[in-house]
C-alpha cells in the first residue's frame, strides 16, 4: 500500500508538472496533492511502518464515517435539512442489529439486514410523519432544525429508556486479529472494512450509473430543476430516506463492530464527524461525502502520529472549521453553494 | 414497589425550589444570549455551551492556578468569553446559517476535549473545585442576616438570591438594550440583510457584537454553574445543555427576553420535578424519559406553535 501511495504521489507530481502547476488545477486534485504531500511527510519523519498503521486504523472509521456522511449529504441536499437526528440513525441501526443479534440470536448477516430495513421503513417513516407535513406549511430553516435536534433527543434517550447506557456488544469476534507486512488489524475491523468500501463502491456506482442515483443527485442539485424536468420527486424524496437512512443503519453496526461496542450517545458522538465529512465534501455533493469520509478517518489517525490520540476528534472539528472558513463550499462543491 | 406510586411531595419541598431556581436562573442566563443570537439577530448559535465553559474554567483556573482573587476572575472570564467569541465569529459570521450552526457546535466541543484533556489546566474528567472560597464568605454573611427568617440552614440560598437578582438585572437590561437603536439595527438585519446594509449599517460588525454579547452572557451562567456545585467538569457542558437552553428558548417564545424567564422555569420544574419524582425506574432511565419528554415538546411547539408561548409569529423570519 505504501507503494501505492508513493506511486499516487509520484503520478500527482507528473501531472502537476505537466499542467504547469497552473490555477487551473481542479479542487480534488490540489486536495489530493496536500493528502499526497501530508503522506510523505508523515512516512518521512514518523516511518512507514507507524503511518501505514495510522492508515489502516484510519480506513476502518473512513469506512462507516463515509456511509453516515452520504445519507447526511443527501437529504440536505434534497430537503435542504440540517439533520441533527442522523447520527442517531446510526445509533439505531446499531440496536436493532443488537436485538435481533443477540436478543433473537440471528445470525449477524441477518441482524445488519434487519437493521438496514428497520432504519430505512424509520426513515420513511419520519419523512411522512413530520418531513412532508412541515414542507407543506413551509417551515424555514430554524424550525426544522430544531425538530431534528427533537427527534434526536427522542431517538436517542427512547434507546437509553429501554437498553440502559452500559456498552453492548454484538456477537462478532473481537479478539483475534490478522497482520500483513507488519501491520495489525482486527479479523471484525478487516471485514468493516472490506463491507464498507464494497458499499461506498456500489453506493457511488448505483448514484453514477442508474436512474434512481441519477434522479437522487439531480434533485440534491436543484430541487426545482428537477422537478420541471419531469422527475417524480416525491418518489425519489422516499427513495433518498431509504437510501439515507439504511445507509446510516449499515454505518452504524460498522461502527459498533469495528469498536467493539455501542452506547446510545454513539450516533451523536459521530454526528459531528459525519458533519465534517460531508462539509469536506461540499453539502449535497454525495461522491463528496464518501471522499470527505475517507479524508477524515485518515486526517484523525494520522493526526494521532504528532499529537496524544485523545485529541483526534478535536483535531476532526478543526479541520471542519478551517474547511468552513477557507473553503465553505468545500473540496467538491461549486462556488455558488458558498456564502 | 408498586409501579404507580408517584409520589408529588417534592412539589412541596423548599430545597426542590432552590434547586430548580437556581437552574432556571443559570440557564436562563445562558438562554438570554441565545434570545440575543437567534431570536433578535438570526444567528443560530449552537455553542452557547462552549461559552459557558469558558466562563466557568476561566474563573476556575484564575482563582485556582493563578491565585487571583475571585472578584477579579469573574470579570476576566467574561472578557475571555467574548474573545472568544469574536475569534470564532470573525471566520465563520459570513457563512450561511445553517453553516455557522455547525462551526459554532464545533467549536464547544473543541473546547470541551479541550477541558477533558489539557488535563494539568483543567483537571480533566476529574474537574475544579475550591475556586468558590471569597464567595461562600459572602454567602455566610447573608446566611446570617436569613437566620433571623428561619432560613439560615438553606446554604444555597444566597445563591439562589444573587442569580435571581443577576438574572433579573440582566433580563431588563437586555430588553432596554432592544429597545435601543442598536437593537434595532440588529432586528433590522435579522428580518433583511441586505437592506440594513443598503442602509449603511455593518451588518458583520453588529452580528459580532451580539456573539460576543452571548457568550458574556454564557459565562455568566457559566459562573453560577460553578458555584452551585462548587465544582466543574466537561460533562457539564455536553452539546445537551445548548439545546436545553434551545428548548427554553423555544418554550418561552422567540424575540421576547420575558419569554426566556418563563421557558427556564417551566422546564426546570419539569426537568428536576422528574428527576425527583418518585418514579419506578432507575436513575438513567428516569433522565432518558426527561429528555425524551424534551424532545417531543421541541418537535410539537416547531409543529404547531414554533412562536413558543409569549412570542410573535411574524418575528419568526429566520433562514428561508
Amino acid at each position: 500500500m505504501e507503494a501505492a501511495e508513493a506511486g499516487a504521489v509520484e503520478n500527482q507530481q507528473g501531472r502537476l508538472a505537466g499542467l504547469g502547476a497552473s490555477a487551473s488545477l481542479s479542487p480534488p486534485v490540489v486536495a489530493a496533492l496536500i493528502v499526497a504531500a501530508i503522506a510523505v511527510a508523515l512516512i518521512v519523519t514518523q516511518g512507514l511502518q507507524p503511518f501505514g498503521q495510522t492508515t489502516v486504523n484510519g480506513l476502518i472509521s473512513a469506512s462507516y464515517f463515509a456511509l453516515g456522511a452520504v445519507g447526511l449529504t443527501l437529504v440536505y441536499g434534497t430537503l435542504k435539512l440540517v439533520n441533527f437526528a442522523h447520527g442517531d440513525l446510526l445509533t439505531l441501526g446499531a440496536y436493532v442489529a443488537f436485538v435481533a443479534n443477540v436478543s433473537l440470536g440471528l445470525p449477524i448477516l441477518v441482524a445488519v439486514l434487519c437493521s438496514v430495513a428497520g432504519v430505512a421503513a424509520f426513515g420513511v417513516a419520519t419523512e411522512r410523519a413530520m418531513w412532508r407535513p412541515m414542507r407543506a406549511k413551509g417551515a424555514g430553516l430554524l424550525q426544522l432544525l430544531i425538530m431534528t435536534l427533537g427527534l434526536a433527543f427522542v431517538i436517542r434517550y427512547s434507546i437509553q429508556l429501554f437498553a440502559g447506557t452500559q456498552p453492548r456488544s454484538l456477537e462478532v469476534d473481537v479478539t483475534s486479529s490478522t497482520s500483513f507486512l507488519g501491520l495489525t488489524i482486527g479479523q471484525t475491523q478487516l471485514i468493516v472494512v472490506l463491507v464498507g468500501f464494497a458499499v461506498l463502491l456500489a453506493v457511488g456506482a448505483a448514484l453514477r450509473f442508474t436512474s434512481l442515483g441519477k434522479q437522487m443527485r439531480a434533485l440534491s442539485d436543484n430541487f426545482e430543476l428537477a422537478e420541471v424536468a419531469g422527475i417524480n420527486t416525491d418518489r425519489i424524496v422516499l427513495a433518498t430516506w431509504i437510501f439515507a437512512a439504511g445507509l446510516a443503519g449499515l454505518a452504524g453496526v460498522l461502527y459498533t463492530s469495528a469498536i467493539g461496542n455501542m452506547t446510545p450517545n454513539l450516533g451523536f458522538f459521530l454526528l459531528l464527524s459525519l458533519f465534517a465529512a460531508v462539509i469536506l465534501g461540499g453539502i449535497g455533493n454525495a461522491y463528496g461525502a464518501l471522499a470527505g469520509g475517507v479524508l477524515l478517518g485518515l486526517t484523525q489517525e494520522w493526526s494521532t502520529l504528532l499529537v496524544d490520540a485523545r485529541w483526534k476528534l478535536a483535531v476532526g472539528f478543526l479541520v471542519l472549521i478551517l474547511v468552513l472558513v477557507v473553503r465553505p463550499q468545500g473540496l467538491f462543491g461549486r462556488q455558488e453553494r458558498a456564502l | 414497589m408498586t409501579p404507580l406510586a408517584v409520589s408529588l411531595d417534592v412539589f412541596g419541598s423548599l430545597d426542590f425550589w432552590i434547586g430548580v431556581g437556581l437552574l432556571a436562573a443559570t440557564y436562563g442566563i445562558f438562554t438570554l444570549g441565545l434570545q440575543l443570537n437567534v431570536g433578535y439577530t438570526g444567528v443560530i448559535n449552537f455553542g452557547q455551551a462552549g461559552f459557558m465553559a469558558i466562563g466557568a474554567y476561566t474563573m476556575a483556573i484564575l482563582v485556582v492556578e493563578a491565585e487571583i482573587s475571585f472578584w477579579l476572575a469573574l470579570p476576566a472570564s467574561i472578557i475571555v468569553a467574548m474573545a472568544a467569541g469574536l475569534i470564532i465569529g470573525l471566520p465563520s459570521l459570513r457563512l450561511r446559517a445553517d453553516y455557522f450552526a455547525i462551526v459554532t457546535i464545533a467549536f464547544a466541543e473543541i473546547i470541551r476535549y479541550t477541558a477533558v484533556n489539557a488535563r494539568e489546566l483543567t483537571g480533566g474528567s476529574q474537574g475544579i473545585g475550591g475556586f468558590d472560597g471569597a464567595f461562600l464568605d459572602l454567602s455566610d454573611l447573608m446566611l446570617e442576616g436569613l437566620d433571623s427568617f428561619g432560613l439560615g440552614d438553606q446554604f444555597l440560598l444566597p445563591l439562589l438570591i444573587v442569580a435571581i437578582v443577576v438574572f433579573g438585572l440582566l433580563t431588563v437590561g437586555m430588553y432596554f438594550l432592544q429597545r435601543s437603536p442598536w437593537g434595532r439595527v440588529l432586528r433590522a438585519i435579522r428580518e433583511d440583510e441586505d437592506a440594513a446594509r443598503a442602509l449603511g449599517k455593518n451588518a458583520f460588525a453588529y452580528k459580532l457584537q451580539s456573539i460576543s454579547i452571548a457568550a458574556a452572557l454564557g459565562a455568566v451562567a457559566g459562573w453560577f454553574l460553578a458555584l452551585n456545585l462548587a465544582f466543574i467538569s466537561p460533562t457539564q457542558f455536553d452539546p445537551l445543555f445548548t439545546f436545553l437552553g434551545y428548548a427554553v428558548l423555544i418554550l418561552g417564545g422567540l424575540a421576547n427576553y420575558f419569554g426566556v424567564i418563563l421557558g427556564a422555569i417551566i422546564l426546570w420544574t419539569l426537568l428536576e420535578g422528574l428527576r425527583l419524582m418518585d418514579l419506578p425506574l432507575d436513575a438513567s432511565q428516569t433522565a432518558a424519559l426527561r429528555y425524551v419528554l424534551v424532545g417531543l415538546v421541541l418537535i410539537g411547539l416547531m409543529a404547531f406553535r414554533p412562536q413558543g408561548m409569549l412570542g410573535k409569529r411574524q418575528e419568526m423570519v429566520l433562514g428561508d
